[in-house]
């Protein structure tokens, strides 16, 4: 009986989600009196194969195996051969298409999206979100290996231990059929940029971030103006503020949709849901679709000029005022404090 | 001819107020439901490919009446024909029946070339029947697609624009493929007039399994139960000060000791 953990490469490095994930991962596998053992894909995994150890897998499955397809296949024959109670993935981009696919392939039944994890009877059952938040489910998988992707931020991160020496096993790669994408291109984010759904803390900018009382050159239009003035906005008062804390940038889905900021920055139903330590608002008046993607947050401070605007409701902190007089303040306050 | 399929469903609104009742079931009251927002992307890239290459699109629903919401709004804004697929051992939400009804029907379709999701669905948001449709069928998957750049039904091959955490990948395959799209793709379009008169006298036929000619494989999963998330119980603390440095210095204060920071 075994549980694997996917740790989740690029390069030579673990995602550090994947170390949630081994968290995670890690309780089950005690709750269910059996070992632990990362899975990690990628030719070159040094790093990424001690850590785990240090980060508490017992022993470290390694194959060299690029593709998505590759990966799938390499999985599921793992998961067919050894039979392991519960696979369990960060539910990034990677890893929700990883774990349905090898759920698939070897007919188990997949659990997505969890955020609390217990075993009653010697059963594995996940609680997840549906309706945005509003309700929560317990759900159970009748098959012999139950696949599971976590919510980001839901597990902490184990402390790292000491140097350890656990096993490494390299497995050689199954046959697979060739992939069927060509990748052309890949273009990185932008360097240094705190992806959202990891991110502990987010300062994020909505509509209101067109207030901001610098001219706009003459030659734009009304509706131009308006844009190149929030542009501004994130650019020059909320993106400092941002470098002071180490924060990501989010944004309410009314700034994305006119134009303020590119859509992989939106928060809510329609856009990314996070759970960061600190959670920012500027300008955002807090509807139901921006809450169902910032509620979990653990403090939220809101600031906005409207004292009836609901995210108050919703903030631990609030601050009543022009985010253009209040931002930069703040900035230089957090500044002086932090340095 | 190119024939594009894409899956819709109906969701109760985004605004309203979901719980669970005495009796342990999920209800929204008499709250009317909308397309699954996250369709509203898929709706319009089908029919906008699917006229660019002359060809047709398909909706199709898994499960009850409700579904013929947003099956008869993908007909109002031009999609040309929609099937709801129902079977009563398919209504507890399995992927993997899911899947088995989905794919069924495409194969009972039969000259399908491309299946295009929503990113997931807003209720049960599981983000996970795509990829288990494309593994079914054996096509290629292209998830988290924000553009599609070329599509080629005579040379049978596709180059997209996907968005991940780590930047944008073009990425070509071949067709057949299922595709899942994101939310900056397109701006959809609303019905016109015509199209919600097409709309209210459809007939949307309903499919069995028995009509696709497959047996349903076991439900892997079970919902065991479903339970009102705890109250969250905040207190507010609105920051007073004389002017903004003051109130940005208390609010600095309060962080800290938070330790969030
Ligand atoms: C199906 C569906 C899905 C949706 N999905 C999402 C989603 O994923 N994410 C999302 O965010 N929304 C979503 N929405 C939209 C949502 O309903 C709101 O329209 C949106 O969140 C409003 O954005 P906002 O708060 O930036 O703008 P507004 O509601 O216009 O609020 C702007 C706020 O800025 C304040 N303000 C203005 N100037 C200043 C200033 N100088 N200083 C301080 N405060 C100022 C105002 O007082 C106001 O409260 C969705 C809607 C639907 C129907
Ligand atoms: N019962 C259903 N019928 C039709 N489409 C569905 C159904 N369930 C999910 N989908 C679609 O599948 C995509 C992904 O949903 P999900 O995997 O549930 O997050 C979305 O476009 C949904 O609209």
């Amino acid at each position: 009986m075994t549980v694997f953990a996917w740790i989740e490469t690029q390069g030579a490095y673990a995602q550090p989600s994947s170390w949630e994930t081994l968290g995670g991962a890690r309780a089950l596998a005690d709750a269910l009196q059996t070992d632990l053992r990362a899975v990690i894909f990628g030719g070159d995994s040094g790093s990424a194969a001690s850590d785990a150890g240090r980060y508490g897998a017992d022993a470290v499955i390694v194959c060299a195996c690029e593709t998505m397809e590759s990966q799938v296949a390499q999985l599921s024959s793992l998961v067919a051969e050894r039979k392991p109670r519960a696979v369990v993935a960060a539910g990034s981009s990677r890893g929700r298409e990883l774990m349905a696919s090898a759920a698939f392939d070897t007919g188990s039944g997949l659990i997505s999206d969890v955020f609390e994890l217990r075993v009653e009877d010697g059963l594995i059952i996940g609680t997840r979100p549906v309706y945005a938040g509003k309700v929560l489910m317990d759900m159970r998988a009748e098959t012999a290996t139950t696949f599971l992707t976590l919510r980001p931020r839901a597990f902490p991160t184990p402390a790292k231990g000491a140097k350890s020496q656990v096993p490494i096993e390299t497995v050689a790669a199954v046959d697979a059929p060739s992939s069927p994408l060509t990748t052309v291109e890949t273009i990185a984010a932008e360097a240094g940029a705190i992806s959202l759904t990891d991110a502990s803390i987010i300062v994020s900018g909505g509509r209101g971030m067109a207030n901001n009382p610098v001219a706009a050159p003459g030659t734009l239009s009304a509706d131009e103006a308006n844009i190149w003035r929030a542009q501004q906005g994130f650019a020059h008062i909320l993106k400092p503020l941002a470098a002071v804390l180490g924060a990501a940038i989010g944004a309410s889905r009314a700034a994305v949709d006119a134009g303020y900021i590119a859509y992989e920055h939106q928060v809510g139903q329609t856009g990314k849901v996070v759970s960061p330590d600190l959670y920012i608002a500027c300008g955002i008046s807090g509807a139901i679709q921006h809450q169902a993607g910032m509620r979990g947050s653990k403090i939220i401070v809101a600031i906005n000029k409207d004292k009836n605007a609901p995210i108050f409701k919703l903030a631990h902190y609030g601050i009543v005022g022009d985010l253009y007089e209040i931002v930069p303040a703040l900035t230089a306050a957090l500044e002086r404090k932090l340095s | 001819m190119a024939h594009i399929v894409t899956f819709t469903r109906s969701t109760p609104d985004t605004a309203a107020k979901v719980w669970v009742a005495e009796s342990g079931a999920v209800t929204w009251g008499d709250v009317a439901t909308v397309v699954n927002p996250w369709d509203e992307y898929s709706l319009e890239e089908t029919i906008a490919q699917a006229k660019a290459a002359r060809g047709r699109s398909t909706a199709l629903a898994i499960g009850g009446a409700l579904h013929d919401d947003a099956l008869k709004h993908s007909i109002a804004l031009g999609i040309n024909s929609a099937i709801r697929i129902e079977e009563p051992g398919a209504d507890a939400g399995d992927s993997l029946v899911w899947t088995a009804l989905a794919a069924g029907a495409i194969n009972k379709l039969g000259d399908v070339d491309l299946a295009i999701f929503g990113k997931e669905s807003v209720d049960v948001g599981s983000d996970q029947h795509m990829y288990q449709v494309a593994r079914s069928l054996g096509w290629s998957m292209l998830s988290l697609v924000s553009k599609i750049i070329e599509l080629d039904f005579a040379t049978r091959s596709i180059k997209v624009e996907r968005t991940v955490e780590a930047g944008k990948d073009i990425v070509t395959a071949r067709l057949p493929a299922v595709l899942s799209v994101l939310k900056d793709i397109n701006e959809p379009r609303y019905p016109n007039f015509l199209g919600i008169r097409k709309a209210a006298k459809a007939k949307i036929p309903v499919w069995s399994a028995a009509d696709l000619g497959i047996e349903l494989p076991a439900a892997a999963t079970t919902a065991l139960s479903y339970s009102n998330p705890p109250a969250r119980d905040i207190s507010t603390e609105i920051i007073a000060g004389a002017d903004a440095a003051e109130k940005a210095a208390l609010l600095a204060s309060h962080l800290l000791a938070e330790k969030v920071l």
